[in-house]
């Protein structure tokens, strides 16, 4: 089934700079997909525009049923809650614990008290993080930062997940922890977008692998083809 | 249910917020004082100027004399000049032979020199008794009397209570352009108060955008916090509304310099003052978050 169709895309931003054309792309549920390609070559922009932080200049972006470049501002938010994001610099809120971080998603939407708890919990364990609910962003190494990150951006069962370099600023070894739970995100059940810059991580997981270059689609291996 | 927990979030976020820029919401909440304190004083006023200029104008009678030399044609034509100046509300006219009689019935001392007068003799003037719509124009309506001819002297009123009069009046409308002023100055204040939180907030903001939090969500907050600021500010005007006025009136025995202007009863009046002034409060507050949010919480 699919969850995201991109039909002749393009974005060109105000200042002249072209950083996505003629791109036509299809993604289907439960799929994990990475893209890559040099610096400067439209990855973080192709993404944003999928949450609709960036409109295309044309053509046409389907993201669960919803025509999201054609989405009204103030109805944005409405794709959002479908979809979790997570960054190089985890965005996290550093005068709040962990847990507290994570249950941001869920209590500006009314959810109740021990709904929220049950929740944040299995969510932290899911990331392996369920001892340290209680420290500060400040505490945890930078793996840690992006586990709350990525809880908090699962906590509501999103159906896709997107990632903009989640390893960026990580070691080899903890990159690969972040990739097992995001493998494990995954397995059950969320769509999965990474933008990445390490070989190494596309290497070992095996997965759909497209390559951008100069904001066009040059390759696009299907799951286990990318050597 | 749902709502109910993120309204209640939003004002324990508000009240955050609140204290979060403590300095600049005392100057928010010490602004919305003083405003709302020079509201409260100009209320006070104007209600009780109000009232007792009701309870004046109906004693404040012009009374116009006439020549006691002129026919009755002469009178109807005179009643008729009357008729058309402005502000006249009623008029009525009293013969010398009413008043003298009345003169006369009130006191035996009256009645034993009067009652040897010939009609010649009488000194008593015919009148017109006129009443004004508007005791303010009092002034000018008896000038306007006055250039009649036939009437030989006008007089009206105590004197010290028309000035009284027009002495509040210039007071509240001093009160009703400083209160416009303050307003202003107090919604700008809280707006910036507002838009200093949000800045602090960025960060939090921009998350909850990606976690997909609507507009209303984002903004509800801040205007709370501007409702919370004019609330504060409403309370100090509020106690010294209550206790000054009843402090007033119990000192002037309910009234002031005479027993002419009464002064208003002190419950449900104050009462009433205090919601007006937590309700101006909480408006400039919503106000000026509202101006702030629009301007800087545009996605
Ligand atoms: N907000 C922006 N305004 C103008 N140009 C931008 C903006 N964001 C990105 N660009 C430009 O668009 C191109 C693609 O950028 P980006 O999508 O961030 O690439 P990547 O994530 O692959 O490094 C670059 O040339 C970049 O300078
Ligand atoms: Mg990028």
């Amino acid at each position: 089934m699919e969850l995201i169709r991109l039909t002749n895309v393009k974005k060109t931003y105000k200042t002249g700079v072209t950083a996505i054309q003629d791109l036509n792309l299809s993604i289907n549920k439960g799929e994990f997909v990475f893209i890559i390609g040099s610096t400067g070559c439209g990855k973080s922009t192709l993404i944003k525009m999928l949450y609709r932080e960036e409109k295309p200049t044309s053509g046409q972006i389907i993201v669960g049923g919803v025509d999201v470049g054609k989405l009204r501002n103030r109805k944005v938010y409405k794709v959002r809650r479908k979809i979790g994001v997570v960054f190089q610099d985890f965005k996290l809120l550093p005068k709040s614990t962990v847990y507290e971080n994570v249950a941001f998603a869920l209590e500006i939407f009314g959810v109740p008290k021990d709904e929220i708890h049950a929740k944040v919990l299995k969510v932290l364990e899911l990331v392996g993080l369920k001892h340290k609910v209680k420290s500060y962003p400040s505490q945890l190494s930078g793996g840690e930062q992006q586990r709350v990150a990525i809880a908090r951006a699962i906590v509501n069962g999103p159906k896709l997940l997107i990632c903009d370099e989640p390893t960026g600023n990580l070691d080899p070894n903890t990159s690969m922890e972040i990739m097992r739970v995001l493998e494990e995100i995954n397995k059950l059940g969320t769509t999965i977008i990474m933008v990445t810059h390490s070989i190494d991580i596309v290497k070992e997981l095996n997965k759909r692998v497209i390559v951008l270059d100069s904001g066009r689609v040059v390759k696009d291996y299907a799951e286990g083809t990318y050597r | 249910m749902r709502t109910f927990r993120i309204i209640g979030r939003n004002i324990r976020d508000a009240f955050k917020g609140v204290f979060r820029n403590f300095s600049l919401s005392l100057a928010s909440i010490s602004c919305i004082t003083i405003t709302l304190i020079v509201v409260a004083v100009s209320f006070v006023l104007s209600y009780n100027v109000d009232n007792f200029t009701n309870l004046v104008e109906k004693d404040v009678t012009i009374v116009a004399f006439l020549d006691n030399e002129l026919t009755d044609e002469q009178i109807d034509e005179i009643r008729d000049q009357i008729s058309v100046i402005n502000d006249v509300d009623k008029y009525e006219f009293t013969s010398k032979t009413e008043i003298t009689r009345d003169m006369m019935d009130s006191s035996e001392i009256f009645e034993s020199v009067m009652k040897n007068w010939t009609e010649d003799e009488n000194p008593i003037q015919n009148t017109f008794q006129i009443k004004v719509t508007d005791i303010n124009v009092i002034d000018d309506v008896a000038s306007e009397v006055k250039q009649i001819d036939g009437i030989t002297l006008v007089k009206y009123g105590e004197g010290m209570v028309e000035q009284l009069i027009s002495a509040f009046d210039i007071v509240h409308k001093i009160c009703i352009v400083s209160v416009i002023a303050l307003i202003l100055v107090t919604a700008f204040l809280i707006s910036n108060t507002i838009k200093i939180t949000i800045n602090s907030r960025q960060r939090e903001i921009s998350i909850m955008r990606l976690i997909g939090a609507s507009n209303l969500n984002i903004r509800i907050p801040f205007i709370i916090e501007g409702l919370i600021l004019g609330a504060l500010g409403s309370i100090i005007p509020i106690i010294v509304t209550i206790y000054g006025y009843n402090t007033i009136y119990t000192n002037f025995n309910g009234q002031l310099l005479s027993p002419f202007i009464k002064l208003i009863e002190p419950t449900p009046f104050v009462y009433m003052i205090s919601l007006i002034l937590l309700g101006i409060g909480v408006l400039v507050g919503m106000f000026g978050s509202w101006r702030a949010v629009r301007k800087h919480l545009k996605i």
